[in-house]
């Protein structure tokens, strides 16, 4: 396939990505869509490598996969602390925050 | 400018090509196709669906198409690692956690619509944009693809040579990552 296929197939995957984090309120939600969105840079930079031959984006990738896991177990902790705080993971909620 | 594939399915493609007409599509293509409608319409699906349970079903299926993309694009140790990771770590974690918390989605207001629609809106456009900027590209200038640059041996090599600093950096992210997670989760501090 064309490379030109992998970028128009990650554009959409990241379009909807993006907009799962706009349309949706739930926090943990939104952290989904973000997770799908990492997928799609992924993907398109797995493409590349191939296509250009070169093995450091495929470094890069697994070193994206590996931030992705920290900030997943970050993330879904202070979730549940908001959840524990304010029984719920509504953005809209959230949004009461001052600053 | 094509990109290689996978040896058993060169393979395979090479056997199917001698028995049949050659306008017919290469099972490459077939699966690229397949596996591209499946990630845009789950990815769809985990943002439209109502149950949040549903959504991280779907956002599995999603990874299992990509990682299908990487199979396909020769990264196999990049495949295995993001099923492992994604499938395997992630989204058990996300399963975990909405599991626990009790997710009511709050009721629609008035407001919610308009919302919808200026959020569709603004995606599309995303989309256009990226979609015109990826087709002014010029990518058919590319020369020399190599086929073993996804073999665990290759990224073994390049990943301890030139990147073995921030391999243990990462390591060092990993431990704070744990530290933060269960100082943050314990109900109090002392």
């Amino acid at each position: 396939m064309s490379v030109n296929y992998y970028l128009f197939l990650s554009t959409a995957l990241f379009s909807i990505g993006a907009f799962g984090v706009m349309f949706r309120r739930n926090a943990i939600l939104k952290f989904m869509c973000i997770e799908l969105m990492l997928n799609a840079v992924n993907l398109l930079m797995v493409a590349f490598s191939t296509v250009w031959g070169q093995a450091q984006a495929q470094v890069f990738v697994f070193f994206i996969m590996a931030v992705a896991a920290a900030e997943v177990a970050i993330g879904l902790a202070i979730l549940m602390m908001i959840f524990r705080n304010i029984q719920s993971t509504d953005t809209s909620i959230l949004s009461k925050m001052k600053w | 400018m094509r990109v290689d594939y996978p040896c058993f399915l060169s393979t395979l493609i090479n056997h199917i090509n001698l028995y049949q007409p050659q306008q017919n599509m290469p099972i490459s293509e077939i699966l690229f196709w397949a596996l591209s409608a499946i990630a845009v319409l789950c990815a769809l699906m985990v943002v439209v669906v109502k149950n949040p349970i549903h959504s991280a079903l779907y956002l599995i299926l999603t990874f299992f198409a990509i990682a299908g993309h990487y199979f396909l694009l020769n990264a196999h140790f990049l495949a295995a690692v993001h099923i492992i990771v994604y499938a395997g770590a992630i989204m058990v974690l996300f399963l975990y956690i909405i599991m626990m918390v009790n997710l009511q989605e709050a009721q629609m207001d008035k407001k919610r619509n308009l919302f919808k629609l200026v959020s569709a809106i603004a995606a599309g456009l995303m989309m256009l944009v990226l979609t015109v900027a990826g087709k002014q590209a010029d990518l058919t200038t590319v020369t020399n693809p190599a086929t073993e640059i996804g073999t665990v041996e290759s990224l073994g090599t390049v990943l301890f040579n030139e990147f073995l600093l921030p391999f243990e950096i990462s390591a060092l992210l990993f431990l704070s990552a744990m530290v933060g997670a269960v100082l943050l989760s314990k109900k109090q501090l002392n």
